[in-house]
């Protein structure tokens, strides 16, 4: 019996690695739930490539993954403020997007950030605001506001989901109690600390999947995304996005190739197309959020250029900020902060 | 273990040189394997324990007993003084409480079924032991997903207990330290049958006869003659589910919903947002040796079983 | 055994233990019947039962995620336990059926090794040490996880293995010994066929065991390298369709399946030898 399973999966092995039915491959490493398979499949009839994605849940875990060596992707996606570091510790490509063909598509004002100088290294993914989602059957009263999940009110007491984004929690705290962010001072930060701590009592849970679990109902009121919360709306109509007050963060995710990517000329393929309107459209119609990419209003689902969650009403545009790159000290007291959180 | 077959003296005689470099030899592509694929690692964790994390991940080649000393103590990031790590304390002790906790459900539930099973005769044995060994080799994640699509607010347990009227809104089981617990004696529960069934099995029956020829009743003879005899089978089985629920990580992890860590969630965030390797890596090595601890318990507990008369 | 008691008070039945046995079969099995029975749910919900269909079944073959992590699950578990069953064969030939010699303690300790340490920090150890490989070589293929999956499979092919040559007289071979076979020809046609049942059942655990694992696989998987129950993994944890329940009753059937094939080979062994 065991020699024709040997001669089987021997085979199968074979299969599988020599990867016979595609001329190359390409393996993204991306946030969960945020990838337009449609997409995905343009591409790899476009090119001939085979394309894996692997999810990540934060742009730490992402980093740590990354920095540890031996993981075999060929393109992350980390938000806009961690891309400097990134490139600090030499794991990026220059691939220099601002040369390829299609980067004239790219939106004035996307072309040249903070974070990535005139975009020798990535290209723009999408972007968006952080701030609550809700029920509104279960709480109708004023959701543009941090204190949802920091001093939650009433009816949601135990019914909060935080999204475990270390970076974007402790920022929407660090507004809330009136701090900058990436400040190192520590009597701001104490605050920060304790009003976590005071508020975790009252979470639901601190998980993912906010996008199906708010469409579900399982998560009353949760931490989100703008784009996720839009298409939970699209499954539960009940569900409304809050732009709290106090201050939100505002990022940008962008694609960049790692340095030791093992295709790395896939990749570069997959900067620019991208950066073709009809493909950043196919992108942003999959998880609901802006791209930067000139001309792609035009392919994008009619809901998308009226939503509030894209279009942000005028009168809370004010407290939306994009975060900049924190220190290596400021890290730590986050990541302390956020170890305190976990008990 | 080995040898003592009952096989002719000549024969246990023949552990000559020659055997015992055959036997060696024939073991060797094992001990290889496990040397390089569970034993050795373990080794480069225990180094790990004993250096000084890299900024986010890996390590800097400098010695420092931060690791260790974090896992009790730690500094207070705003006022730098030294005292006890909270966040970690609160995070074995419900490491500790629910895998004890889980122990005794088990043990409560295990014993009356093992007696059962034990009790039965021939086919009708074989065929509860059956039923008992199938959700063991089932796959942990669908037993784990089990328990969620029951726990959830539109799950089985909800909708029965709103459909009699005991409750109006669902209840909120899911994600709390009560789903965790009920998961993991769900998982563990025939972990803790087995061995109690084998010792029950190898009880001598007549001796529960005599307690009742002796006029005890059917809870005096439980307690004084069958509790005693089957001790060792309680102690396998309770070390059985206390460690593996000690280092328990998908179930809590998928029941939890983030918010009730047991030490292997915590190990794993050590290795990712809590960036912090040698952390991992001491705490890790502080789990294998309480499960050691376990283990040596056990064994020193199963050797001074009675023999079988 | 337990014998029948003709007495007033059956040994048999302890007050309330019949009861308690009931209610944990009962609740052991429950869950697992919901999810079977939900996976062929026409609706998507858990709570409603919309009809009879095989849908979800056809989406989760369909799902080329699904495939291929099926796949790959597959070809590790045949790897793993192949290798696993190997080793562990010659290592129990090597422990079983002799007297104890210098260092059989700390090899029966290392084969078991496995079974006494949490998987968690195996996966850590992995992990770390994996890495570090990864970078010096560039290779990051199948072999980690089959080196990985074989180690923690050698126990569970050991066991059985060891039973069943423990439970085997040396008559036999003593008796081909006599009759001029050669030490090769004894193993190859007395002793292996002898003992095939245990190796057969030792191989069969160790390969639903690898096609179970989670932990390790977690930690030690590189890009694009999902086995069946990490990508569940990963589903749970965003969503829970009844995709899932398909799969995991899929799964569950081939577990029982061989279950069944086990408990009849080694129920066997005890009538044959």
């Amino acid at each position: 019996m065991r020699p024709s399973f040997l001669a089987l999966s021997a085979t199968a092995l074979l299969a599988l690695s020599t990867q016979a039915f595609a001329a190359g491959e390409l393996n993204i490493y991306n946030w969960g739930n945020y990838t337009n398979p449609d997409l995905i499949k343009k591409f790899e009839k476009a090119h001939d490539v085979k394309v894996t994605i692997t999810d990540y849940d934060s742009n730490t875990t992402a980093l740590t993954k990354i920095e540890a060596g031996g993981h075999g992707f060929d393109i992350v996606v980390p938000t806009g403020n961690y891309v400097p570091i990134y490139v600090e510790k030499g794991l990026l490509l220059e691939s220099r997007p601002d040369q390829m063909e299609h980067f004239k598509n790219v939106s004035e004002s996307w072309r040249d950030v903070p974070w990535d100088p005139k975009r020798h290294y990535t290209v723009p993914w999408q972007w968006g605001t952080t701030g609550v989602a809700v029920d509104t059957s279960v709480y109708g009263g004023d959701i543009n506001t941090s204190a949802i999940f920091l001093d939650p009110p009433a009816e949601l007491v135990g019914k909060v989901n935080v999204v475990p984004e270390m970076n974007d929690i402790i920022n929407m705290t660090l507004f809330y109690v009136g701090g900058e962010p990436c400040t190192t001072d520590k009597t701001v930060l104490k605050k920060v600390r304790d009003v976590l701590v005071a508020a975790k009592p009252k979470w639901l849970s601190m998980d993912y999947g906010t996008t199906d679990k708010l469409s579900s109902g399982e998560y009353p009121a949760t931490v989100n995304w703008n784009g996720s919360t839009f298409r939970a709306r699209l499954n539960n109509p009940k569900v409304a996005y809050g732009y709290p007050k106090e201050g939100y963060p505002l990022w940008m995710d962008a694609v960049a190739i790692l340095k030791d990517a093992k295709n790395p000329e896939n990749a570069k393929l997959f900067q620019n197309f991208i950066m073709e309107p009809e493909n950043a459209a196919l992108i942003s119609a999959f998880a609901r959020y802006a791209n930067g990419i000139d001309g792609s209003e035009a392919f994008m689902p009619e809901e998308m250029r009226t939503a509030p969650e894209i279009v942000t009403p005028a009168e809370l545009r004010g407290p939306g900020k994009f975060l900049p790159t924190c220190s290596g000290e400021s890290r730590d007291l986050y990541t302390a902060i956020w170890t305190e959180l976990q008990k | 273990m080995t040898g003592e077959t009952g096989q002719p003296r000549s024969l246990e005689a023949e552990a000559t040189r020659r055997h015992i470099r055959r036997n060696w030899l024939l073991s060797l592509p094992a001990i290889l394997l496990l040397l390089v694929g569970a034993s050795g690692p373990l080794l480069i964790v225990l180094v790990y324990s004993f250096l000084k994390p890299g900024d986010f991940s890996g390590v800097i080649w400098e010695p420092s007993f931060n690791a260790w000393f974090q896992i009790l103590f730690s500094r207070d990031i705003f006022d730098d003084t030294v005292g006890l790590a909270d966040a970690h304390l609160t995070i074995f002790w419900r490491s500790v409480r629910l895998s004890l906790s889980t122990t005794l459900i088990t043990l409560v539930l295990g014993l009356p079924t093992a007696y059962f099973i034990a009790t039965r005769s021939g086919r009708e044995r074989m065929f509860w032991l059956f039923l008992i060994t199938i959700p063991f080799w089932t796959n942990l994640l669908i037993r784990t997903f089990a328990i969620l699509e029951m726990l959830r607010n539109e799950g089985i347990v909800n909708n029965s207990l709103r459909g009699l009227g005991l409750i109006e809104e669902p209840i909120q089981i899911l994600y709390t330290d009560t789903a965790v617990l009920i998961g993991m004696a769900y998982v563990y529960l025939p972990l803790m049958v087995l061995p109690l069934y084998a010792a029950i099995e190898r009880l001598d029956f007549r001796l529960v006869e005599a307690g009742y020829d002796l006029y005890a009743n059917r809870l005096q003879v439980f307690r004084k003659v069958i509790l005693p005899i089957i001790k060792p089978g309680i102690v396998a089985g309770s070390i059985l589910v206390f460690v593996p629920s000690l280092g328990a990580y998908v179930t809590p992890r998928v029941l939890g919903g983030g918010k009730n860590m047991m030490i292997g969630n915590f190990i794993e965030l050590q290795f990712g947002q809590g960036r912090n390797w040698p952390l991992g890596s001491s705490l890790s090595i502080l789990l294998l040796l309480i499960v050691m601890a376990a283990l040596l318990l056990y064994v020193r507990a199963s050797s001074r079983e009675e023999p079988h008369g | 055994m337990a014998e029948p008691v003709r007495k007033a008070f059956s040994v048999r039945r302890l007050p309330g233990f019949t009861a308690v046995t009931m209610i944990c079969f009962a609740a052991l099995y429950a869950p697992i019947i919901v999810i079977v029975l939900y996976s062929f749910n026409a609706g998507d919900s858990v709570a409603l039962w919309e009809g009879f269909s095989l849908d979800w079944y056809a989406v989760a073959a369909q799902n080329e995620q699904v495939q291929e992590a099926t796949l790959r699950s597959l070809v590790i578990a045949l790897w793993a336990s192949g290798i696993a069953t190997t080793l562990a064969t010659m290592a129990a030939l090597g422990t079983t059926r002799t007297a104890k010699f210098p260092g059989s303690t700390f090899i029966y300790v290392m084969i078991n090794q496995p079974l006494m340490v949490p998987e968690i920090v195996t996966a850590v150890a992995l992990l770390i040490f994996f890495a570090s490989i990864k970078v010096a070589t560039g290779y990051s293929g199948l072999a980690y996880l089959i080196l990985a999956h074989a180690a923690f499979c050698v126990p569970f092919a050991y066991l059985p293995i060891r039973a069943r040559l423990e439970g085997m007289d040396r008559v036999l071979e003593v008796a081909a010994a006599d009759l001029y076979a050669t030490p090769w020809q004894t193993f190859r046609r007395v002793t292996l066929p002898l003992v095939a049942p245990g190796v057969v059942a030792g191989a069969m655990l160790a390969f639903v065991i690898s096609l179970d694992d989670v932990i390790i696989t977690e930690f030690v998987k590189s890009a694009g390298q999902d086995t069946l129950p990490t990508y569940m993994l990963g589903q749970l944890r965003r969503a829970v369709t009844p995709e899932v329940n398909a799969i995991s009753t899929a799964l569950l059937g081939l577990t029982v399946l061989l279950l069944t094939a086990f408990f009849i080979l080694t129920g066997r062994n005890e009538k044959s030898t």
